[in-house]
């Protein structure tokens, strides 16, 4: 059962198309990865997706209704939340404040939020960070608070925009089990990633897009092997070099 | 309506429009190379105003002949501003950079209020009540100089901008800081000789106005937002745009009194940049938001 | 009850009873320091919380002043009612702005272009308005009563704008903790991420100019009624802009207590510099010593004064949570 899905995504920036009429779904339950090299137009899926930017065509389900013309706090109240790839805390204020914020779009009273907001902390690992302003934070730090915000909104589908980018190894494998255990509380999460190890490690599928268009899909360890995403990655010279 | 007047005052507001132009070009370089919005422009403006109305009482210096004094006068002020000020606000949000200019431009206006007193000035130049009939149509001799004036001095920035090393230099860093960083141009100096420049733009424009205008401490705001007007109308950070805007601008202003009374041509001003800035933010001639 | 319960109502106790020690000249300057540090922090709910610079806040002042005087010299209306009818006009003229400017996406300078633009056509308008004095002004008959909000002496109006002063505290620091206070400051930070965490920015937005703008006009119908002289230049006018937003610049942006704090510094510098300096030609200086004060502010410690101030108080009022 899909509980999101892209019909003919497209995206022109002037003269430059940034996505080509992608088509994909993200099963319920599911946790889809989304990998292509720089510049594939990966983040602009994700602005089509989360109503930051109109896609030029096509059209976006949550759970079988259309999300087309929604402004983004309304694809989040319907249970759609991202994180961006670039993180955006609050910075002067604590991190419990940020992590209320999210809270608040579900939460009636102000003592509720703060409530959800401290599980989520407690759950994300920056209990002993709470009470210090965003802006203290380290970047390890910062993209964890990303994703409790995000999850503070309690999403049905979460999209996560490189999560793990300039994370170390133990961050990054701490940040897995804690992608997989959301996942296990029955979110269907789409993954944009650089980090392979991550990709691997959590995605059931993933989907290759180069240049906008969608080049393979499949399970990850398929994938990773198909001749036109080794090219799109490393370039053609590269294989030919290899022989 | 009169055909007579209405040319009148078009070729009026052609050549007020000119002198605009000269005033946001400023505006214009300066948002151009340091993405800055200078909330001190008309204030700074005013001050070479001074020293040109200065040098006129004590010396007897016509503001044609003081022009550049007064113009390197205000380099200096607008060296120092941004040597001391602006370049440490450059990487604060846009919206805290507002309040140190803004600061800056009540601190001009009321050192002009210290020193010259709160009265209205109109210096009586050799040329300040002379006109000059084409055809039907009266010209004032002060306002058609200041407008070939105005031109002159919007092309001679044009040349040395394209032509000059420090020119050069100039358009490196607003095109790309950390490339002219890299290729060893000294992005502080050559920020501040910007800012230098723009401050003089605006005080040889003053300078023109001098003699068509009475002056009192209190008129930059005046020009700052007219200086606004002319930059968004044209896009911000584009300097033929500012140009062209200032004759846009001079012409609205110019014909609106045609319907209004003179003293409520602003609003028709106010109104084209509220227009302007909700259905083409990039302004007319494109440019970067 | 803690140590700063103990200390606010000790404070609020001293400003109670000051009038009994002071003579009619210092009470006019407690009314000023009252007045500004009001008038702070209603341009604070929009431009230190929410984070939109409003360099127009004189046109609330300015109608709130006119609709007060207005109805009450041509219809006899009480300024009580009156100013209710300003600040609802104050209310509908910012959520015009607030839409234009919400709507379409004008932000950070342009913003302030606006509500600059807004301001002056709003001056340019009163002055060609016959029924509203045009360029002259309108003299407010005097004729003191309680139901006329007009007294005779000071004391009365250092009574009304303390209540003022301490009514805006109040709303401030309910709005602060409500989810709406909560969604201003997010907007502030990053309205993307506001937005991208369910916040109806817009919305939120709305309420904060409407409120700001609000509070805003009803400074200006108790400065009808304290100066009795409206003139569209000065209520208006840029000038007034400028001035009003110098004292939670310096005390503290987007604090509760930074509008307070600024206008105890800045505005008895300016009554004691116009009260000494004008007279030996030095007319404009408080405002020199302001715009450089704001200007050190804002480059050496943006967070204000309130931060130093706060630190001296530490030892009275224990630990602070955040602002
Ligand atoms: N707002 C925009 N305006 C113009 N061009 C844009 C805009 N956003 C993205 N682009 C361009 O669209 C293309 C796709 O960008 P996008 O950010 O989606 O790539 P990405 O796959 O996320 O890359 P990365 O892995 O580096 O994050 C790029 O060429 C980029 O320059
Ligand atoms: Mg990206």
């Amino acid at each position: 059962m899909s509980i999101l899905s892209a019909n003919q995504l497209t995206k022109s920036f002037g003269g430059l198309m940034a996505v080509g009429s992608l088509s994909f779904e993200l099963n319920e339950g599911e946790i889809l990865g989304l990998i292509g090299p720089n510049g594939a137009g990966k983040t602009t899926v994700f602005n089509c997706l989360s109503g930051f930017l109109p896609p030029d065509e096509g059209e976006v389900f949550l759970e079988g209704q259309s999300l087309a013309g929604l402004p983004p706090f309304q694809i989040c109240r319907r249970g759609l939340a991202r994180t961006f790839q670039i993180v955006k805390p609050f910075l002067t204020i604590s991190v419990l404040d940020n992590v209320m914020v999210g809270a608040l779009t579900r939460e009636k009273s102000t003592a509720q939020a703060q409530t959800a907001a401290g599980e989520i902390i407690e759950f994300m690992g920056l209990a002993r960070v709470a009470r210090q302003e965003a802006q203290g934070l380290p970047l390890p730090l910062r993209k964890r608070l990303e994703l409790a915000r995000a999850l503070a909104t309690q999403p049905k589908v979460l999209l996560l925009d490189e999560v793990m980018a300039g994370l170390n190894p133990t961050e990054v494998d701490e940040l897995i089990g804690l992608i997989q255990e959301v996942n296990r509380r029955g979110v269907s999460i789409l993954l944009i990633e650089h980090v392979m190890r991550g990709v691997m490690a959590l995605s059931q599928r993933v989907i290759v897009i180069n240049y906008g268009l969608k080049i393979a899909e499949g399970a990850p360890a398929e994938v990773v092997k198909d001749q036109g995403v080794i090219e799109a990655y490393l370039g053609k010279e590269f294989l030919i070099a290899q022989g | 309506m009169d055909p007579h007047l209405a040319l009148q005052l078009i070729i009026q507001g052609i050549l007020l429009g000119g002198i605009y132009g000269l005033i946001a070009l400023g505006l214009s370089l300066i948002f151009g190379v340091m993405g800055v919005i200078n909330f001190a422009h008309g204030q700074m403006m005013v001050m070479a105003m001074y020293v040109s109305y200065w040098l006129f009482i004590l010396l007897s210096l016509d503001p044609y002949l003081s022009l550049v004094g007064a113009a390197a006068a205000v380099f200096v002020l607008g060296y120092l501003i941004q040597a001391t000020v602006v370049n440490r606000i450059l990487d604060y949000p846009e919206a805290m950079q507002v309040l140190p200019l803004v600061a800056m431009g009540l601190i001009l206006e009321n050192m002009a209020l210290l020193f010259w007193g709160p009265d209205h000035r109109s210096p009586q130049t050799a040329l300040s009540l002379q006109t000059l009939w084409v055809g039907p149509v009266m010209i004032d001799v002060s306002r058609l100089i200041a407008f070939v004036l105005a031109i002159a001095i919007t092309i001679l920035i044009f040349i040395f901008l394209k032509k000059t090393n420090i020119g050069k230099c100039i358009r490196a860093a607003a095109d790309n800081r950390t490339g002219a960083i890299l290729v060893g141009i000294d992005v502080d100096r050559i920020y501040n000789t910007s800012f230098a420049l723009g401050a003089a733009t605006t005080g040889a424009a003053g300078v023109l106005l001098l003699p068509l205008m009475p002056l009192s401490p209190h008129m930059g705001h005046d020009f700052t937002l007219t200086a606004f007007i002319v930059v968004i109308l044209g896009g911000m950070g584009n300097l033929i745009g500012a140009l062209v805007g200032g004759l846009i601008l001079g012409l609205a202003e110019s014909v609106a009194t045609l319907f209004l009374p003179a003293t409520l041509k602003q609003v028709v001003s106010f109104s084209l940049l509220v227009v302007i800035m909700l259905f083409r933010p990039q302004g007319l001639f494109g440019g970067k938001k | 009850m803690t140590r700063r319960h103990v200390f606010f109502a000790a404070v609020l106790l001293v400003l109670l009873a000051l009038p009994l020690f002071l003579d009619k000249y210092a009470l006019g300057i407690f009314v000023m320091i009252f007045f500004y540090a009001y008038v702070g922090q209603s341009w604070n709910v929009l431009t230190g919380y929410t984070g939109h610079i409003s360099l127009g806040h004189a046109l609330y002042i300015g109608i709130g002043a006119y609709a007060t005087t207005f109805l009450a010299q041509t219809f006899g209306i009480t300024p009580w009612i009156g100013m209710l009818v300003g600040g609802i006009a104050a209310v509908l003229i910012a959520l015009f702005l607030g839409f234009l400017g919400f709507r379409f996406g004008i932000r950070g300078v342009y913003f302030v272009i606006m509500t600059i633009a807004f301001a002056e056509i709003t001056r340019l308008i009163v002055s060609h308005v016959e029924a509203l004095g045009s360029f002259s002004g309108i003299f407010v008959d005097f004729n003191p009563s309680f139901w006329n909000f007009q007294f005779r002496g000071n004391l009365p109006y250092y009574y009304i704008s303390l209540g003022f002063m301490l009514a805006s505290l109040v709303a401030v620091h309910l709005i602060e903790i409500s989810k709406l206070g909560r969604f201003m400051v997010a907007i502030r930070e990053d309205e993307e991420a506001a937005q991208a965490l369910g916040v109806d920015t817009f919305r939120c937005n709305m309420f904060a100019i409407a409120i700001s703008a609000f509070m805003t006009s009803l400074a200006g119908a108790f400065y009808a009624n304290y100066i009795y002289y409206l003139h569209p230049n000065s209520l208006f006018g840029m000038a007034l802009s400028i001035e009003l937003i110098l004292r939670p610049i310096v005390g503290g942006l987007g604090t509760l207590f930074g509008p307070v704090i600024g206008s105890f510094i800045l505005t008895p510098l300016s009554e004691i510099s116009r009260a000494y300096f004008s007279k030996g030609g030095l007319e404009g200086l408080h405002l020199i010593l302001y715009g450089i004060l704001a200007i050190l502010v804002v480059l050496f410690m943006p967070k204000g004064i309130i931060v130093y101030v706060k630190r001296a108080l530490h030892p009275i009022l224990g630990t602070t949570n955040a602002e």
